[in-house]
């Protein structure tokens, strides 16, 4: 196996391992942390992909900024497990059955598309995903919708300022 | 690195965020089940995006396709920024009125 196999199927293991943990994690705390693992082994697939530009930001803005967020609203709550929520039995067997059913349809349609059968991911190589031509092709072609972002983060801003004032 | 490798890890990330949603009760916990979703679907974006760049590189060799999806992530990334911090303060502002997380007390919003 070479360095990029061992390196994909370690990412990709541990991508499972702590997005599983977040679901079984009866402290919140404990899921927001393993949510940070989990968009840290992503960011590795990033880079193995050598899209550079989005490992960055996902570091930043997810696992930074969002995670963040999270923490905070949960400890302004002060949630601990005790008066933690949790559904019946059968309505978590019946969950796990139809999440279960929905990877499975998945799985056999990609199994059975030719389509899909010889194609390769680019991984190490191919500098498309670096800032120098993204930031050219985002200025250019892309300069209305960056733009119509900044509308869209001062309203957000203000929803959030709106919603969550004391009235 | 074959594309359906790809495909088979975000399909499982994508119904590991499903079987989430579906089996907590916890508010946060779905809501971040959802940002899991987000996430498996932009790594595939990503890893098309190069799949389409390995085709077109073998005709030219500077090729710049599959930027457009790199670009659509970002895209994506922003608006689930949005979303996180408006979806934050509609659960800060649930815990005031009710003092619970419950996902069940969210059909109280309608009155």
């Amino acid at each position: 196996m070479s360095t990029t196999e061992i390196l994909f199927f370690f990412l990709s293991a541990l991508a499972l391992f702590s997005a599983s943990m977040v679901l079984i994690s009866k402290n919140p705390v404990h899921s927001v942390l393993w949510l940070v693992v989990t968009f840290f082994a992503i960011s590795g697939h990033y880079i193995l992909l050598n899209a550079q530009f989005l490992a960055i930001v996902n570091i930043i803005v997810y696992a930074g900024a969002i995670m963040v967020l999270f923490l905070f609203v949960i400890m302004l709550m002060n949630l601990n497990q005790q008066n933690e929520p949790q559904k019946n039995f059968w309505m978590k067997l019946t969950g796990v059955i139809s999440g279960g059913c929905f990877m499975m349809v998945l799985v056999s349609l990609v199994r059975q598309t030719l389509d899909m059968q010889s194609k390769v991911a680019m991984t190490t190589s191919g500098d498309i995903g670096l800032i120098k031509n993204l930031g050219k092709v985002l200025f250019s072609d892309y300069v209305v919708p960056f733009e119509i972002t900044s509308v869209l983060f001062l309203s957000a801003m203000i929803g959030a300022i709106v919603i969550g004032k004391k009235d | 690195m074959p594309i359906q490798y790809y495909i088979y890890l975000c399909l499982a990330l994508f119904s590991i965020g499903i079987i989430g949603a579906l089996t907590r009760r916890n508010v946060i916990i779905v809501f971040m089940c959802i940002e899991l979703m987000f996430n498996a679907v932009n790594l595939l974006l990503v890893a098309f995006s190069k799949m389409h760049l390995a085709a077109a590189t073998i005709a030219d060799k500077a090729s710049t396709v599959g930027t457009d999806g790199q670009l659509f992530v970002f895209f994506i990334m922003v608006v689930a920024a949005a979303e996180v911090s408006v979806g934050l303060a509609i659960i800060v502002m649930l815990f005031r009125n009710t003092h619970s997380v419950d996902i069940n007390f969210l059909n109280r919003l309608k009155n």
